[in-house]
């Protein structure tokens, strides 16, 4: 009884915290249905690894180093890039393009939107961070988890895990976060701007081509990000080459499903209460909501901007819709254009400037790359 | 706060949207090349 009862002896309360938070990141992927897949995962492993001398992550017993299976999937699938990379393969194959093919324009919008990287670099650099640690927590504004692994990762960042809980939260709340930002910096005027859909039919072997040029237009232009966006666009050539349904099926549904449930199990390696439970957590958390406030800033600014010099003026709240958590912050603009006029449908623009984020946030990630790789 | 490091990160902002930018309007370029490559012939576009 007395050998049974012997580990609870080592329970710390920075443990119990952590069975807190993790119970709390299930409670929200169940409930307010925030991220499932990947909270779920995540809020269960933060539990597994802080039991005391857990199995699951190394420990050492009688002075025998045992390798727990965390770690291994860590090593394994996350400390070589390897889930993020393969979860890409799953999302390009996800995404149609051809709203952004048929209104190329609407990429400016992508790239305004990654405005909130940028100035969280130097929002945290100025809080003390590191300048790896701060490109690693600034790329939370791409709005990309696989991006922000990635990225972290690559910097052998000491904070991988509260930068992938804020990014993928913050993912899952931008319908809270986006619109109070959007309605603060748009006038009543702007928001009822109605937008044209001209549909404009895109060729097949435009769709092919795509992929393969953006491959290779990145892969020139910023050389590390071409694992990210090179499997993104591989991905999606799986899609539209038409002769490769079965495997588009696999890569949208099994490869992606797998991969995510393995990240978000794997990612709570970095949960455990000596990692997790410190102020800079907390100043991550702020950082990540300053990153995707100001991603939206960019691309409403920018929307603002096209319209002093364009006749054709465009619904500014469009740009918000340039970050890449999608289709949510698509879907939250053109739920506040319906909500100003039910007769202004956003959607498609919206859509066009949604799928352009997230080429452009992993231009971003590149560009983080080469800058401080 | 580290203000030194701070005002070091500024013109990384600025090259980093910049690059962005740039990159964007070559692929925007590419699109409308490919787009007017294969165009079928005839078709104007409808509203």
């Amino acid at each position: 009884m007395e050998a049974l009862l012997q580990n609870a002896l080592n329970i710390e309360w920075q443990q119990i915290v952590m069975w807190i938070i993790g119970g709390t990141l299930i409670y929200l992927a169940i409930e307010k249905d925030m991220e499932p897949a990947l909270l779920l995962p995540m809020g269960f492993g933060a539990i597994l690894v802080n039991l005391p001398m857990s199995g699951a992550v190394t420990q050492v017993y009688e002075g025998v180093k045992e390798i727990g299976i965390i770690d291994q999937l860590f090593d394994k699938g996350i400390a070589n890039e390897l889930f993020p990379l393969l979860l890409f393969i799953g999302i390009g194959a996800m995404i149609d393009f051809e709203p952004l093919l048929s209104n190329p324009k609407l990429m400016l919008f992508g790239a305004a939107a990654q405005f909130g990287i940028f100035f969280t670099l130097s929002m945290a650099a100025l809080l003390g961070f590191d300048i790896k640690d701060a490109a690693s927590i600034a790329i939370i504004g791409a709005a990309d988890g696989p991006t922000s692994i990635f990225v972290a990762n690559y910097f052998k960042s000491n904070y991988l895990g509260p930068i992938i809980v804020a990014a993928y939260s913050y993912m899952a709340l931008v319908p809270i976060v986006q619109p109070p930002v959007i309605r603060l910096i748009t006038t009543k005027k702007e928001r009822l701007i109605r937008m044209d859909y001209k549909t404009v039919k895109v060729a097949k072997l435009t769709k092919i081509l795509f992929p393969i040029v953006v491959t290779v237009i990145a892969g020139i232009v910023s050389p590390r990000s071409v694992a990210l966006i090179g499997l993104l666009m591989f991905g999606n050539l799986i899609r539209e080459c038409g002769v490769l349904n079965s495997l588009s099926e696999s890569a949208q549904k099994v490869l992606a499903n797998l991969i995510t449930l393995l990240l978000g199990i794997t990612v709570a390696a970095r949960m455990t209460a000596d990692a997790f439970l410190n102020w800079k957590t907390l100043m991550i958390l702020g950082l990540g909501l300053v990153a995707f406030v100001f991603d939206t800033v960019g691309g409403v600014m920018f929307g603002k901007l096209m319209n002093l010099f364009s006749k054709h003026k465009v619904n500014p709240m469009i740009g918000a819709a340039g970050i890449s958590a999608f289709p949510m912050s698509a879907r939250v603009v053109h739920k506040m254009g319906l909500a100003e006029d039910n007769q202004n449908f956003l959607l498609m623009h919206a859509v066009g400037a949604n799928v352009s984020g997230q080429i452009a946030s992993v231009i971003a990630g590149g560009l983080i790359l080469t800058f401080f790789g | 706060m580290n203000y030194e490091l701070f005002l070091k990160t500024l013109p990384f902002m600025a090259k980093g949207m910049a690059g962005i930018f740039i990159v964007t309007l070559v692929i925007m370029l590419c699109i409308v090349v490919l787009n007017k490559l294969t165009k079928p012939k005839g078709d104007s576009g409808k509203k």
